[in-house]
């Protein structure tokens, strides 16, 4: 089947994964600027990185058929530099011209710090100025809930297109509240820090297939990009049809970054072709 | 052989997955039951393994062998 990867962090893999997911269906990523690993120090450093996403990175994927999309930000363990945080933000609206940028992400908290909160915002501010998609980052572990109310709350006084917002990375005790303020809400598969992909199914018949997005995240640590596929195969296997797997996989992604209309890969329908097949009656 | 710190440093995230899996099973299968009717429920003796197991493993003076202890309790008693 076909399937939109709508988080993976590309620049950290190899091609062999575009490979793979290629011979497994998938047809597109996403790619969100995200933390290196390490905090770095200059402002062209971040510029050059959004060059690597925006130019290059489409280039390794289109040798597998993938076509590939990114996003801009400053993420938030680095927002704890304002200072750098502010010089990057001035550059970004030139990435929003580019053919394969979709809109402003990852931002979002870590630690939920008054640095990350204000360059959250001004990331916020960004995106509604510049009419970009919003793509959330919600902290790990035993930071979520608390980094999660606080995103919602500073979501809340600001005029956001709900929309046109996904919080990434919710679980079971923040599921609830992301999609009942309206937003776009993401599972990320990670084979120990975040959702499996047997949670993912089960969050998905519990809380229903609509406004949700499913992807592996897939970076420089632990992680691995076929989750995705392996929560397809669990979906199925709990007798989901296939069509209900697109809507899922491949239809949801379509519908969210669509919104964007630089991503034109639209939302697809499972159909049986009735042949006349001549001759086959008698045998 | 590793500290009492170091083998929680190593290990924590794994046993915190580990139970997250636990949990979501058995949310799962509440639900299959409140679907099916209370009969699923009470049939199935594997369920009660895995509480008895729960259980062994919420006494902190379980021992130093709860993992033979819980294979003990999924074996077929010996003849």
């Amino acid at each position: 089947m076909q399937i939109i990867q709508p988080h993976y962090h590309g620049i950290a893999r190899t091609a062999q994964d575009y490979e793979r997911m290629a011979m497994s269906g998938v047809v597109a990523v996403g790619e969100p600027a995200f933390w290196a690993g390490f905090d770095r120090l200059y402002p062209e450093t971040f510029i050059d990185y959004f060059r690597q996403i925006s130019e290059f990175e489409p280039t390794r994927a289109a040798q597998y058929g993938i076509r590939h999309f990114c996003w801009v930000a400053v993420n938030p363990k680095e927002a704890e530099n304002p200072e750098l945080s502010r010089a990057v933000l001035e550059r970004m609206p030139e990435f929003f011209e580019k053919p394969t940028v979709l809109g402003v992400g990852e931002t979002g908290l870590h630690k939920s710090t008054g640095s990350e909160c204000e360059i959250m915002e001004a990331q916020v501010e960004l995106a509604i100025r510049h009419d970009q998609l919003l793509l959330v980052h919600t902290p790990h572990l035993q930071d979520k809930v608390r980094g999660t109310t606080r995103i919602l709350e500073i979501l809340k006084g600001m005029p956001v297109d709900p929309d046109k917002v996904w919080i990434d990375h919710v679980e079971e005790h923040t599921i609830r509240q992301a999609k009942d303020a309206g937003y776009w809400v993401g599972f990320t598969l990670y084979p120990i820090t975040k959702c499996s992909p047997q949670r993912a199914v089960d969050l998905l018949e519990t809380y229903g297939l609509e406004r949700t997005l499913v992807n592996s995240s897939a970076d420089w640590g632990p992680s691995d990009p076929f989750t995705l596929q392996h929560c397809i195969l669990d979906f199925r296997r709990r007798g989901h049809s296939l069509q209900e797997a697109i809507e899922v996989f491949h239809n949801n992604p379509a519908r969210y970054l669509g919104q964007n209309p630089k991503f034109d890969l639209k939302p697809i329908r499972v159909e049986t072709i009735e042949e006349d097949r001549p001759g086959v009656a008698g045998c | 052989m590793l500290t009492a710190k170091q083998v929680l440093d190593e290990y924590f995230l794994d046993a915190r997955c580990m139970l997250l899996e636990i949990a979501a099973t058995l949310d799962r299968h509440d639900a299959a039951c409140r679907r099916e009717g209370a009969d699923a429920q009470a049939a199935d003796p594997r369920l009660g393994k895995v509480y008895q197991s729960l259980g062994i493993l919420a006494n902190p003076g379980a021992g130093p062998n709860r993992a033979e202890q819980l294979l003990n309790l999924f074996s077929d008693p010996v003849d």
